[in-house]
């Protein structure tokens, strides 16, 4: 076990190392001028240029390179062109927000998911399983921002339970950032989880067809038993890569549930970056993004290894 | 005593008659083995023992197991029987254990399903059971997991689990099958040993005659759902009163009749191959180990000769053929055919290659099922500079068809439409449209059903009278190879240990490895002087 983590580590390094290159390499090295994007085309030569020094465009490339990987790691991510602020304090402000929702959807969607792809596969073909397919069916057609309105309408307006929008901050206590991230949680939850039973269920019954379920049949257990004890454990091999694929999503692409619910986010945060063609903070979020993504397959990778001893031993 | 008697047993699944008016019993401490073809309803009988059928079967009938009705009896009890009064093993033993638990806690849970004893003592009571199937834990942990272990030492644990409450029936649905000959006998003499020491009744299925004759005390012969014979093994066999047991019989023990080779012109010459495999890396850096699968392998295989390759799984086969069929390269040595060698320049060498075609094992998945049989046997055109167009290329695929004993107007079928029998043959055209002096067959035969793999060994020896044809055949089934081939070369761990002509290497095998074998490999027995013969 111990080298299948080391392992997974090394390719986890070598993965951001290869990731922060190629951020690099696009925003400040391929074609064109950072500064004289950032300006427009009617920018003035020595306003570009006062621009080039303010983001240390005149050093060498390696020299910005290592500047800028160093300074990420102490936690300094560079000052907001547009803003004029420490992006570093930019992004906490929001990561507090995104990581949260982005946890709180992943949570709602697996719970729904599990016990509804579980009760949909031990009754293949029967009313409670055609039930569930339907209703996944529609889960996965409806836009999650029309499904936002619905809930804004019904918990916020009609039944005043929740808020309409914008957040409360952690700062009024754990329930109340909760409750303000509760409806868009379940708006970005309901699709996922859609998704996510029909995997578990696809899943379970490839499992409930392999030949170590008759053997466990064989030894008296009855069709239940075998379910939970045998297929559950092998049958979450796929559905884990999914849960890696959800929250990677999650993370970043709920901007347009931000925007419905004038969430202060990450998607928020990037997208007004790039309208401001603020190249600085476009740079640091979608690097911070990429470390994010590569954390979640790093833990999913670690889930593999837990479940699945054959990855824990084939090296 | 009888302990297990089903009477008039039919079913069926919605209008489709499965089992016709099956009756059999199993005696305590006797061994009961059912064999015939595919199809015949062999493990459609152990399933409905077991209460396992498949949903939406009807059936009619009795299945009565120590006074207890199977069929009538409901799900929560037959769980209770499951495991504890009947076990089974089943044939694939790579498959038939969970591969995310650890041995021990697959074969205590048997026993913890049905009684309730603390999880340490239950653990206890599987080491032992796995000690008695010749695993012990000092050698194999429980903690082990299934893919740690090889195919027989996993079909071990699967009869440890099978028996570990000590069953009065166990069911074998061919135990043996996926294994290697020398594994095979261990198994089966491990399954008579349990049934003898436990008193238990052995329900075997197999459709190896020839195994079935080894072990079974009675045998019962099934045919499309019906019991055609049954009685004590030697007395059935000897008599072979019903006529589909004598066809199985001859089947079994078929003798085909080969051309003599031609006089000896070397075709494919293998010198001093070695190949090798890149272990995984212990360390980050550390260097990587190499595994020597083929060591120094040298023979060669003549114009119109039939030379067989035997041995044991992992004993190099595989990566000979491929390395034969130019599929890869070889680190040391050269492998020519007429001269030219099959590896050029880091690629095939293909006008070597369109010399050499291969059949393989399984008729189900080696066809693409969305190509016509046309497309299908003309595969192997790619290899030709100028393939043939339009009305060449039908008459190339009427006469590889007829040639088969297939009719042309099949080219235009899809390969789903053909039994496994026929898709071997359609196998077969595909290898002869190029005209190639070689065939690789590798395992050809074994998935066929005793009959068909008759009729198919008719057809390459009546090949090779008609075509100037050699043939490397691979197989494990020493029993066939005996009879297809003029010489035949046996493989353990990489390398050649006996090589000679077909009937001396099986008559006074010089080499221990090819004796054990030859021990293992169960035989028929030869009834052909019947006065010797008395019933047992």
């Amino acid at each position: 076990m111990t080298r299948y983590v080391l392992g997974r580590l090394v390719s986890l390094i070598l993965s951001l190392a290869v990731a922060s290159v190629v951020i690099f390499s696009v925003v400040e090295i391929v074609p064109g001028d950072p500064a004289a994007y950032m300006l427009g085309i009617n920018a003035r030569p020595d306003t570009l240029q006062a621009l080039r020094v303010e983001l240390g465009l005149d050093a060498p490339v390696q020299e910005r390179y290592v500047a800028w990987v160093a300074g990420m790691v102490q936690g300094d991510f560079g000052i907001s062109y547009t803003y004029r602020t420490p992006i570093a304090a930019m992004i906490a402000d929001r990561v507090w927000v995104s990581l949260p929702l982005a946890l709180y959807a992943l949570t709602l969607s697996v719970l729904i998911a599990f016990p509804a792809g579980v009760f949909a596969a031990s009754r293949r073909g029967r009313l409670g399983d055609l039930g569930v397919m339907g209703s996944t069916q529609i889960g996965v057609a409806i836009p999650n921002f029309w499904f936002a309105m619905i809930l804004v309408m019904i918990f916020a307006i009609k039944l005043r339970w929740f808020p309409a929008g914008g957040f409360a901050g952690w700062d009024k206590g754990l329930f109340a950032g909760l409750k303000s991230l509760t409806l868009p949680a379940f708006a970005l939850a309901l699709p996922q989880a859609a998704i996510l039973t029909r995997v578990m269920r696809s899943s379970l019954l490839d499992m409930l067809g392999e030949d170590f379920i008759r053997t466990a049949r064989a030894k008296g257990l009855s069709r239940r038993q075998a379910l939970w004890r045998h297929a559950l454990r092998n049958a979450l091999i796929p559905v884990l890569t999914i849960i890696g694929l959800q929250f990677s999503f999650l993370l970043a692409g709920g901007i347009v549930i931000e925007q419905v619910f004038f969430l202060p986010g990450l998607g928020r945060m990037i997208f007004q970056a790039i309208s401001a063609r603020d190249l600085v903070v476009v740079e640091s979020v979608v690097m911070l993004l990429v470390f994010l993504v590569i954390m979640v397959n790093f833990v999913v990778d670690l889930a593999y290894g837990a479940v699945d001893p054959r990855l824990r031993t084939a090296r | 005593m009888t302990l297990l008697a089903i009477e008039n047993l039919s079913l069926q699944i919605g209008t489709l008659p499965i089992l016709h008016d099956i009756s059999l019993t199993v005696n305590a401490g006797e061994i009961v083995a059912i064999t015939g073809e595919s199809g015949s309803g062999k493990s459609m009988t152990a399933l409905a023992v077991m209460g396992l059928c498949p949903d939406g079967i009807q059936t009619t009938g009795r299945i009565v197991l120590d006074g207890t009705d199977i069929l009538t009896t409901p799900e929560p009890a037959l769980c209770a029987l499951r495991g504890n009064e009947i076990g089974m093993v089943f044939q694939e033993p790579m498959t038939a254990l969970n591969p995310v638990l650890p041995i021990g806690t697959q074969v205590a849970e048997t026993i913890r399903i049905h009684q309730s004893v603390p999880k340490a003592e239950a653990l206890r009571r599987a080491a032992a059971m796995l000690e008695r199937v010749g695993l012990p834990p000092d050698r194999f942990p429980l903690n082990r997991y299934p893919h740690q272990l090889s195919g027989g030492q996993r079909q071990r644990v699967v009869i440890a689990m099978a028996i570990a409450l000590r069953p009065k029936l166990l069911i074998a649905d061919e135990p043996t099958t996926a294994l290697d000959v020398t594994t095979q006998a261990h198994i089966l003499t491990l399954l008579q040993g349990l049934a003898q020491e436990f008193g238990m009744g052995l329900l075997m299925i197999s459709h190896d005659l020839a195994v079935v004759a080894d072990v079974a005390d009675r045998i019962v012969v099934m045919q499309q759902g019906r019991v055609v014979e049954s009685g004590p093994t030697m007395a059935v066999l000897r008599d072979q009163t019903h006529p589909y047991t004598r066809a199985l019989f001859a089947a079994s023990s078929h003798q085909v009749n080969l051309p003599a080779p031609p006089a000896p012109a070397p075709l494919l010459r293998v010198q001093n191959v070695s190949r090798s495999y890149a272990q995984p890396r212990r360390s980050l850096f550390g260097p990587r180990g190499q595994t020597l699968a083929v060591r120094d392998v040298s023979f060669t295989l003549n114009h119109g000769e039939r030379l067989g390759l035997v041995g044991e799984s992992g004993c190099g086969k595989s990566t000979l053929t491929r390395a034969i069929l130019g599929l890869e390269p070889v680190q040391a040595g050269e492998i020519t055919l007429n001269g030219a060698p099959v590896w050029t320049d880091r690629h095939a060498n293909l006008t070597v290659r369109r010399q050499m075609q291969v059949v393989f094992q399984d008729p189900y998945s080696s066809f693409n099922p969305r190509h016509r049989v046309d497309r299908l046997i003309t595969e192997p055109f790619h290899l030709l500079d100028t393939p043939p167009q339009g009305a060449e290329r039908w008459a190339k695929i009427a006469s590889a068809l007829a040639d088969v004993g297939l009719h042309p107007s099949d080219a235009h079928k899809y390969i789903h439409q053909f039994s496994g029998g026929q898709r071997q043959r359609i196998a077969i055209a595909r290898a002869l449209i190029n005209d190639p002096a070689l065939i690789v067959f590798d395992e050809a035969v074994s998935a066929l059903d005793v009959s068909v793999r008759a009729q198919v060994l008719d057809l390459l020896a009546d090949l090779c009278r008609k075509r100037p044809l050699a043939y490397l055949f691979i197989s494990h089934d020493l029993a066939v190879v005996r009879s297809i081939t003029d010489r035949v070369l046996v493989m353990q761990a990489g390398q050649i240990v006996e090589l000679g002509p077909t009937a001396q290497v099986f008559d006074a095998p010089s080499h221990p490895y090819t004796r054990t074998l030859l021990a293992a490999s169960p035989k028929l027995p030869d009834f052909s002087d019947r006065s010797l013969t008395h019933a047992p």
